[in-house]
């Protein structure tokens, strides 16, 4: 006696603790497998493309924060380096520098998050509250130089808006050496448990192909053997002046990418390291140029830049007609390129590795619907 | 060393479609003005230079080709080609114009480490350009997005449908022409 | 305090009275549903965008929600106060008011940051809804871009005293 059985679509609906935002996974599953997954994205679709062809260049910058909101400085500074490589400006030195250690204590700040949520979905507790406790120190450095604490607006058209207060580089230092310290301990929480082994090894696995094909970047690339990192591969800023490695793995599951993102915090913090001890005590912050916003019309022309940003490959596309105004300023967002694996990689995955699989891609909604 | 791979890219597409799509002419300098007739008062507007089809865009190679020239078969070979392999798609954007649409490939290479910007343009009356979403994956979203908001068609997409917009959103957006009305939306 | 009711309080033991006086006390029905209400409002967690990371913040170590009660809570059947954290777009907002809808009486919505408001810095945008209050009533608005975490705090607390004066018999509007 055979029994009936038929497939069934479950709804990961837009409200959902472990969705990262409002992210709707329509999954048909017959018994616990899954046969088909479809991503419905668009809820939070807020129109900033459009809304950039009615700005003046420094006024989308605000807009570009709210893109991926956990790793804004890296947003402003890759919108900004498109126009200035329309202008063909060139960035004083101590701008660059405060460029890079601002992008890379976001870049902290945006692995501390995804750490701590990653295993909140998974079922640790605790590991949320230490992950909030450490950002909160990154936090406060990034508030004193630029005034927020999470939507940045620091950069600007030819460098930043504000100078570093009295002693910010020396605390940035010592945040980074508590950083460092929690990190071991983290480790030593986490990394080892055999839960969370069984829960994210051999999940999730991404070939190299599968990575190259579907343009997927950043950790989830390295974590799969394609050792591709915009720092070291073409070097932006001043990128090429430190020196740091870039972790990668070959497994290409779930605990891959947990153990890249685990060690480029510690790349970060070398890189900050690194550039607090190579700044220059004074200098401009910004092309002279750049203060006069209305003055900013780079010729008409268009060009593609792109950065590494915490998730991936972040890139804008702006096109100008010799205006104050742009006249198409395309983003590209590496978690809406990400989410499309969804459609592959869950298939044939059982209903209780969907979460570990989505959190280990690291997703955050503003990138994905703009 | 760019110069090299766009060199290296027009003789393969060239080759590719049996014509050549890419090359450029230099246009007739204009006949200047003889002695007897009075020099005009005010300057002649220039000409806009016409747009070499194949040219270095800030620093990386650049080709710009018609709609009817771009096709999946073309893609592939970019693709596949031994000295070109452009594996990488980082970047779809659709640009609308006045008098015609374009649709932009970024394209790059992990193994050979270089770039290619590919400039399709087509009519706004039938915005229609072939897709890439078989060659590449990567396309699959992008394109999607680009038919939501601007209205491009890419025939060979296998699920060309609205992607960020409500399935039932009549318009597309990031057209010049679309016009904004959050009252009659019922948003305001 | 005065002990009403009680006549001739010379008959009891002092020590008694002084007990009384320190441990019993007088008030209303709605007046204690108000406290117990106020003093564990669990929100629905319906972050949509940056705001749901302050949000998020404010639950965390340094401000701390949990001493005040609050805990977030999955599924809108179990919560009492809705925090619209983010923007609300075309595509949402009937995914919102289910979501209300589901929840059970009574209930409050707090509407957080400056997208929730009004619109904030898509207003003109054209997939934006401006403010969520076209769609549900609102109680406390938290402005803000996003607002701090100690903003929010403020917001929760403003909540927390419209609940007690309106069980007090007060109609609150607004202050």
């Amino acid at each position: 006696m055979s029994i009936k059985t038929e497939e069934m679509v479950l709804n990961m609906g837009p409200q959902h603790p472990s969705t990262h935002g409002v992210f709707r996974l329509k999954l048909h599953v017959s018994g616990e497998t899954i046969t088909k997954a479809e991503p419905v994205m668009g809820y939070l679709h807020r129109g900033s493309e459009k809304l950039a062809e009615g700005f003046i260049y420094t006024q989308f910058i605000p807009y570009t924060d709210r893109l991926d909101y956990l790793n804004a400085m890296t947003n402003n500074y890759v919108y900004c380096a498109g126009v200035e490589k329309l202008l063909g400006w060139e960035i004083p030195e101590r701008a660059e520098y405060l460029r890079v250690i601002t992008m890379e204590l976001n870049r902290i700040a945006s692995h501390l998050v995804w750490w701590g949520t990653y295993l909140l979905d998974i079922g640790a507790l605790s590991p949320f509250l230490y992950a909030f406790k450490d950002r909160e120190i990154v936090l406060d450095r990034l508030n004193e130089i630029s005034g927020a604490r999470m939507t940045f607006n620091y950069m600007r058209v030819g460098g930043v808006k504000w100078d570093a207060p009295a002693g910010w580089i020396e605390k940035v230092q010592e945040t980074v050496k508590q950083i460092s310290e929690s990190i071991e301990m983290f480790n030593t929480l986490v990394t080892g448990n055999e839960i969370f082994q069984s829960r994210t090894i051999g999940v999730g696995k991404l070939t190299k192909e599968q990575v190259i094909d579907w343009g997927l970047s950043g950790p989830i690339a390295r974590a799969s053997g394609v050792n591709i990192d915009l720092r070291k591969t073409e070097p932006y800023s001043i990128y090429d002046r430190f020196d740091f490695d870039v972790p990668v793995a070959e497994e290409g599951d779930a605990y891959a990418r947990y153990k890249v993102r685990i060690a480029e915090i510690r790349e970060s913090i070398k890189i900050v390291e690194q550039a607090c001890s190579q700044i220059p005590a004074e200098g401009e912050i910004i092309h002279k140029k750049g203060a006069r916003i209305m003055m900013i019309k780079p010729p008409a022309g268009e060009a593609y830049t792109r950065a590494e940003a915490s998730k991936g490959e972040i890139g804008v596309y702006v096109v100008s007609n010799g205006k104050t105004k742009p006249y198409r300023v395309k983003l590209r967002r590496p978690s809406f390129v990400n989410v499309a694996i969804l459609q592959d990689l869950l298939v044939g995955a059982s209903i209780q590795d969907v979460v570990a699989i989505f959190g280990s891609l690291d997703v955050v909604l503003g990138e994905v619907d703009a | 060393m760019s110069q090299e791979v766009l060199d290296l890219v027009t003789e393969k597409v060239h080759s590719f479609l049996g014509e050549e799509v890419l090359a450029y002419e230099e246009p007739e300098p204009p006949e200047e003005p003889r002695e007897e007739e009075e020099k005009p008062k005010r300057k002649k507007k220039e000409e806009p230079k016409p747009e070499r089809p194949a040219s270095l865009n800030f620093g990386q190679p650049m080709i710009i080709l018609n709609t009817e020239h771009w096709s999946q078969a073309l893609a592939e070979m970019l693709r596949d080609d031994e000295e070109l392999q452009f594996d990488f798609l980082s970047c779809v954007t659709g640009v609308d114009y006045p008098e015609h649409m374009e649709v932009i490939y970024n394209l790059y290479s992990t193994v050979k480490d270089h770039y290619l910007y590919v400039k399709v343009k087509t009519s706004r009356e039938e915005p229609a350009v072939a897709s890439s979403e078989p060659v590449w994956k990567a396309g699959d979203y992008m394109e999607r997005e680009i038919y939501d908001l601007m209205g491009i068609e890419f025939p060979g997409h296998k699920n060309q449908k609205r992607i960020l917009l409500a399935d039932d959103w009549e318009g597309h957006p990031l057209r010049k022409d679309y016009v904004t009305d959050k009252k009659a939306l019922g948003l305001d | 305090m005065e002990l009403k009711g009680f006549r001739e309080t010379e008959q009891y033991d002092p020590r008694v009275l002084e007990d009384v006086n320190k441990s019993v006390f007088f008030t209303k029905v709605e007046q204690l549903k108000a406290w117990s209400r106020t003093r564990s409002l669990w929100p629905l967690t319906f972050g949509l965008a940056c705001c749901a990371i302050e949000m998020m913040s404010t639950g965390g170590s340094r401000y701390d929600f949990d001493r005040f009660g609050v805990i977030f809570r999955a599924s809108p059947r179990h919560a009492d106060v809705m925090i619209v954290a983010g923007t609300v777009t075309a595509k949402m907002a009937p995914v919102l008011r289910t979501l209300y809808d589901q929840m059970p009486e009574p209930k409050w919505v707090i509407s957080m940051g400056s997208c929730a408001t009004c619109g904030g810095p898509y207003k003109e945008s054209y997939s934006v809804l401006n403010g969520v209050d076209k769609i549900v009533p609102v109680d406390i608005y938290v402005p803000g871009c996003p607002p701090t975490p100690p903003a929010l705090i403020d917001g929760v607390e403003l909540l927390r005293e419209k609940i007690r004066r309106e069980a007090k018999g007060e109609k609150v509007t607004q202050g």
